[in-house]
């Protein structure tokens, strides 16, 4: 029997930035009608691979070959004509055009638009009948939920007669049930002889499915397996390079006393549009309370109030106290004085300053204590740099280098530092957001471990997380947020994804039959607000 | 894991720009017909060649250090503060209103007197911007830049109404004796021979030293520095820990206009001894090359303000001994600012790779 030719195959594909190597010598074959995953932790170099399949980075070294072709890839023109077809994390759209319109253009027919529009009204039915690919073609981009703005990329890219489609990263702004509408289509894509390329660092995803899976760690790759041979552990192993925990190991709660209280809490930002509609809930000593939901349903808003840099109505106690809500004055400072620690969402953005040395940034938000200064005037900085190098011993960060920039550092120690700073503080009350965001494998298991066991030492935890997995393994207690709203609370041993993921979509009660429709209607709700907060 | 050490960056990058520049500005002195070695000379012996060049180039060099820190705090705010030349103005009024009501009995009771009222009346200039900033949102670029007309408007309506002279000219009357800050010709004076004979450069020098060490004491080793620097590089970030963009947006563009403003003390207390309109002569807007050039470190402007003294004086040289037009210095400067500021990275990138491929090697 002759071996079919690959639909896509890499040689010896090698890329330098300066003095990163990106990509070593990297060869895969993907064959035509089946869907490859590449996993690997982030800065393995999936990413730039891809960039040089679509043309954005030309290689160093290597060639490849499509169809048995081989095919120079200068610009995504040139990708676009040899037939692949790219789906970026971050969508490529016009907000303010209709679908059709975004969809058409960069590949109109002529100089005038209405031939083309109205060849592509017909040709999106068809696609639409054949792949389950639904889109309303005169929506315009703003106006539908993330999930329906996805679809538009793809189509995007069948429209120009893809054979090859590339996602990177595609599930990370989807609910779960939105993730199961995604797959369905990449399966009825494969079926039509189509090739997928799926980029991702989720295990589940790829096992899921997936039929084979290479895996890349430090511009390598490492090795290329059929999806069904292999198992999570494997290839959480394969891609860092050893064993890793993949569940929490904790020990049950000993919930305490009432640490904090929230009642009705209100957000309107600058634009006035309602981001926190009357939440109420309470978090106690030894306690880590969970809260899950789709990006952009307020829960960046809670934690901003609750950090100090956001004004609320409502009435928040700590510790039985009232906290004053109204924002006359920077809030920050005196929120961490009375115990409050903030691991922000978005590190990059809040919990450090990039061009900081380590040392600097330790300190951030605390560099008023008695202890960092030197007299009145003048901070101490050898106190700060000796702290820092300890509080980097004891959070494994690496390189242990206080004097390197944030910036210098992997996602990861980015983040062990900013919890370095927050735990240390030794809070009553931590707030966590999506402490493992961008973080690899390995460091996840040591946050995890860092987050539990500040829990056991009887302080009061608040997570906020888009990862379902992340909030049932580390929660006592799940609190679903939708449009603002608190949708209701779950023990994690008495829910599953299933349940959470209906609340996430706006869902109180599970209706029987027409239950698909009612939860793509209310994506496409969640999902409008989540893409204007991004 | 930067690509370069540190002292390419901070010392090789600006030489090789400077050296770019000279070499450019050496064509456009052939191309008038003109020896650019011969100018080159003319220009290092006319301001660097006596004591009397070296006490103009510092004069010149005093200004600039002011409104350059100036410029380099803003900086470090994320602000940029245009309005220099509107606040070195306000302040020689703060100058002039501190010599001519107070009764000094001592240059150095007065000189602090001075410096006090033209930091007050350059902060005070600066506040108004900074306000609409911090609270409007009205963009610090566009406010500076019309107070700086509103600041010439208001100088020229005093000095030809109530701070007149008598006589024809629009400049306030001489300031007492007692107020004239001792020049460098009176304090290098040993007996049979005087240095700095005629030169403008006194003892306000010494105080831009001191500002130099004292704003990068204030960056660099306090907490509002700490605030300021981190508001700086990111305002989310600086919302985060507790900071109060209001407060930072305030301070820094308040130190800011009081260091533009005490540059008066130089050209108005020290060289001119009285107010005169134009007193400020554009250093407001040299101060921004300045801050450039040295990436806005207090030591960064010094070297930086020395180079622009000296380009300053020894252009007028040029001027005044060769058919080199006047204008062409401005075309020099131009060069200098173009290389060092905004071509910057013309220079860094092949400077960058070669350092990689050093490190392969």
């Amino acid at each position: 029997m002759t071996e079919q030719a690959p639909a896509i195959e890499l040689k010896g594909i090698s890329k330098s930035f300066g003095p990163v190597q990106a990509n070593k010598d990297i060869s895969i074959r993907v064959m035509p009608g089946t869907i490859h995953g590449i996993i690997g932790e982030n800065g393995a170099g999936k990413s730039t691979l891809m960039s040089i399949l679509y043309g954005f980075y030309k290689a160093d070294a290597g060639e490849i070959f499509i169809a048995d072709q081989k095919t120079a890839i200068p610009d995504s023109q040139a990708a676009i004509a040899a037939g692949i077809g790219m789906v970026f994390q971050h969508f490529k759209l016009v907000e303010n055009f209709t679908v059709l319109e975004n969809v058409v253009l960069g590949a109109e027919d002529s100089g005038l638009l209405r031939p083309s529009l109205a060849r592509a009204r017909r040709e999106l039915k068809n696609l639409a009948e054949e792949y389950e690919l639904n889109v309303d073609p005169d929506a315009v981009i703003q106006d539908v939920g993330v999930g329906m703005q996805q679809r538009v990329e793809i189509l995007k890219a069948l429209y120009r007669k893809a054979d090859i489609l590339i996602l990177d990263e595609p599930t990370g702004v989807l609910t779960p049930a939105e993730a199961d509408h995604l797959f369905r289509i990449l399966e009825n894509l494969k079926r039509e002889g189509k090739t997928i390329i799926l980029i991702t660092h989720k295990l589940r995803e790829i096992m899921e499915i997936t039929d084979t899976v290479s895996v890349m760690r430090r511009g390598e790759m490492t090795a290329t397996v059929k999806t069904s041979e292999t198992s999570p552990a494997e290839l959480a192993e394969l891609m860092v390079g050893r064993k890793v925990l993949l569940r929490v190991d904790k020990k049950p709660a000993q919930i305490g006393r009432k640490i904090l209280e929230v009642r009705d809490l209100n957000v309107t930002d600058d634009k006035g549009v309602h981001r926190l509609k009357g939440i109420s809930f309470d978090v106690h000593a030894g306690e880590i309370l969970g809260i899950a939901g789709v990006a952009g349903n307020g829960q960046s808003e809670l934690l901003e109030v609750l950090g100090g840099y956001q004004k609320a109505t409502g009435s928040v106690r700590l510790n039985g106290e009232e906290i004053d809500l109204t924002g006359t004055k920077s809030d920050g400072q005196s929120r961490r004085a009375r115990g409050i620690s903030h691991v922000p969402e978005d590190r990059q953005r809040e919990g450090l300053i990039m061009d900081f040395h380590a040392w600097e940034n330790t300190v951030f938000g605390y560099h008023h204590d008695d202890r960092y200064q030197r007299s009145k005037l003048f901070m101490d900085n050898a106190v700060i740099r000796k702290d820092t190098e300890e509080k980097m011993g004891r959070f494994d960060v690496r390189p242990p280098d206080p004097t390197l920039a944030a910036k210098n550092f992997s996602g990861g120690n980015q983040q062990k530092i900013v919890l370095a700073r927050e735990i240390e503080r030794n809070p009553d009350l931590l707030l966590v957001g999506q402490p493992t965001r961008g973080v690899d494998i390995g460091a996840i298991e040591f946050i995890h471990q860092q987050i539990v066991a500040l829990r056991d030492q009887g302080k009061a935890i608040l997570l906020v997380s888009v990862e379902l997995e992340e909030i049932l393994s580390l929660s006592d207690r799940i609190a679903v947020m939708f449009d603002g709203k608190m949708m209701g609370e779950r023990m994690p041993q008495e829910t599953d994804e299933k349940e959470l993921g209906l609340l996430m979509a706006g869902m109180t009660t599970e209706p029987k039959g027409a239950l698909h429709e009612a939860v793509e209607a209310n994506l496409a709700l969640a999902g409008g607000d989540a893409s204007k907060e991004v | 894991m930067d690509v370069m050490p540190k002292w390419a960056d901070v010392v090789l990058i600006p030489l090789i720009s400077i050296l770019l520049a000279a070499f450019l500005s050496a064509l456009v002195i052939l191309a008038i017909g003109e020896n650019p070695w011969e100018a080159l000379k003319l220009m290092v012996d006319g301001a660097l060649g006596s004591t009397y060049g070296w006490g103009y180039t510092l004069y010149y060099a005093t200004n600039f250090i002011f409104t350059g820190l100036a410029v380099a705090i803003a900086f470090h705010a994320r602000l940029f503060n245009i309005g220099g030349e509107g606040q070195a103005v306000l302040g020689g009024l703060g100058v002039a209103l501190a010599c001519l009501y107070i009764p000094w009995p001592h240059w150095s009771l007065a000189l602090i007197g001075a410096t006090v009222m033209a930091a007050l009346f350059g902060a005070a200039w600066a506040a108004i911007p900074a306000f609409l900033q911090a609270k409007r949102g009205s963009h610090i670029v566009i406010t500076t830049i019309m107070f700086n007309f509103i600041a010439a408007a208001l100088l020229n309506y005093l000095l030809i109404g109530a701070l007149k002279a008598p006589g024809m000219e629009p400049a306030t009357p001489r300031f007492p004796e007692a107020t004239h800050l001792p020049s460098f010709q009176d304090m290098f004076n040993f007996g049979e021979t005087t240095f700095f004979r005629g030169a403008p450069a006194n003892i306000t020098f010494f105080v831009a030293l001191a500002a130099c060490v004292a704003l990068w004491a204030l960056i660099w080793r306090t907490r509002l520095g700490y605030e300021i620097r981190s508001f700086g590089h990111s305002e989310s970030a600086a919302k985060y820990a507790g900071i109060s963009p209001t407060k930072i947006i305030m301070v820094a563009m308040l130190i800011s206009g009081a260091l533009a403003g005490m540059m008066a003390i130089n050209n108005v207390q020290g060289e001119a001894e009285r107010l005169v309109l134009n007193a400020v002569e554009g250093a407001g807007f040299i101060g921004i090359a300045v801050a450039l050039m040295g990436r806005s470190h207090p030591f960064g402007v010094l070297l930086a303000a020395l180079l622009f003294g000296f380009l300053y004086q020894g252009g007028a040289e040029l001027a005044l001994w060769t058919s080199i037009p006047r204008e062409l210095i401005i075309v020099i400067q131009a060069l200098v600012i173009l290389f060092t500021g905004a071509l910057d990275n013309m220079v860094r990138m092949p400077l960058e790779r070669l350092f990689l491929a050093m490190r392969r090697a």
